[in-house]
């Protein structure tokens, strides 16, 4: 059954995954292109952006599978690059209450980075459900599989860099953040994650330092938050 | 080989599924303590901080401190935009705008 409601939540949720999709495409196809030299055939390619679905773990893999690394250490490496997600559906739990285990767990699969910095924001605003969340998240996933085999069949032919495209994502990470920014503690749990996230990345090799630092800043949010209750309010809602 | 490919990308997925499935399916069933709810409403503005700004002044592999970047020069006015206008779609554009400007100049 198409009935009108389901056809205006498929459309909502795919508009709204425009930014993602810009940043998927050059990201994609450069995997592609790096992906394709290191002997991948394109329905390879393909069948690791299904099956993985998270950039930055596909990169190193593929780095990894150039340098005739074996197969478990490169799952290890995977597994540790990916456990920031346990952040963010940790997170995003909160507004998917009341929903069914097949739900959830196709929800799940769609989490990452951008889809979850997106949804967050527009769960937050109310006015988006589980829906058009989950559209988004399908409609970010077809541009990154399908961007990353056309890298695979030869992705050179588009210039680099054009049109500032590398930009999307982090202009779109920038305007998410500010619109999570909804009081003074906010804006300090977020500078102290972004300077703890400096520091950290800079000592620690690999990707651990966006954990680190989210919970470190989190957790003494939470405390300040228990002061500021004794004393005075410190997050206004708006 | 063929099947070693399989098993690779078959092992990434599930240690990849994982991490986002575990946290749905058993936080979202149940009430959550006051204190766990706020860390949570904490955790997109940590994670979202965390992830922008080493990429914006670090570089390289090992990773190093590299301030004068086009990513980071474009970052305040981009920042800025957003915090004014509150519009995502403005905010991309005029953030790949003025990156593609910088590169130009940085080139």
């Amino acid at each position: 059954m198409w009935n009108p409601p389901y056809s205006s939540y498929l459309k909502e949720g795919m508009v709204a995954a425009w930014p993602i999709c810009l940043g998927y495409v050059p990201i994609g196809l450069a995997f592609g292109v790096l992906a394709h030299n290191a002997g991948l055939a394109p329905w390879e390619i393909g069948l690791m952006s299904l099956f993985v679905y998270a950039g930055s773990s596909q990169f190193i893999a593929v780095s990894m599978i150039s340098n005739g690394a074996a197969v478990i250490p490169i799952i290890l490496t995977t597994f540790t690059v990916n456990l920031r997600h346990l952040l963010m559906s940790s997170s995003l739990a909160v507004y998917l209450q009341r929903l069914g285990v097949g739900r959830l767990s196709l929800y799940a699969y769609g989490v990452t980075d951008e889809s979850f910095a997106l949804n967050m924001s527009r769960f937050r605003d109310g006015d988006w459900d589980w829906r058009k969340a989950l559209t988004l998240n399908h409609t970010a996933n077809l541009a990154w599989i399908v961007s990353t085999i056309i890298g695979g069949y030869g992705g050179q032919f588009i210039p680099a860099g054009a049109f500032g495209i590398d930009y999307a994502l982090p202009a779109m990470f920038i305007c998410l953040l500010v619109f999570q920014i909804r009081g003074r503690l906010f804006a300090f749990v977020a500078v102290l994650s972004g300077l703890l996230a400096v520091a950290f990345s800079l000592l620690f090799p690999g990707n651990a330092y966006i954990v680190m630092a989210s919970v470190t800043a989190a957790t003494l949010g939470v405390f300040l938050q228990k002061g500021c209750e004794k004393g005075r309010k410190c997050t206004e809602e708006s | 080989m063929k099947t070693d490919y399989l098993l690779l990308v078959l092992g990434m997925g599930i240690v990849t599924y994982l991490p986002r499935w575990v946290p749905l399916i058993f936080l979202s069933r149940r009430r959550l303590p006051e204190w766990l709810r706020q860390w949570l409403d904490f955790i997109p503005a940590a994670v979202l901080s965390a992830l922008i700004l080493p990429a914006l002044v670090t570089t390289g592999e090992p990773r190093h401190l590299t301030v004068f970047q086009p990513a980071l020069l474009v970052s305040m006015p981009t920042l800025i935009f957003a915090w004014k206008t509150r519009s995502l779609a403005g905010t991309v554009i005029i953030g790949m705008a003025l990156f593609w400007v910088a590169g130009m100049f940085f080139s």
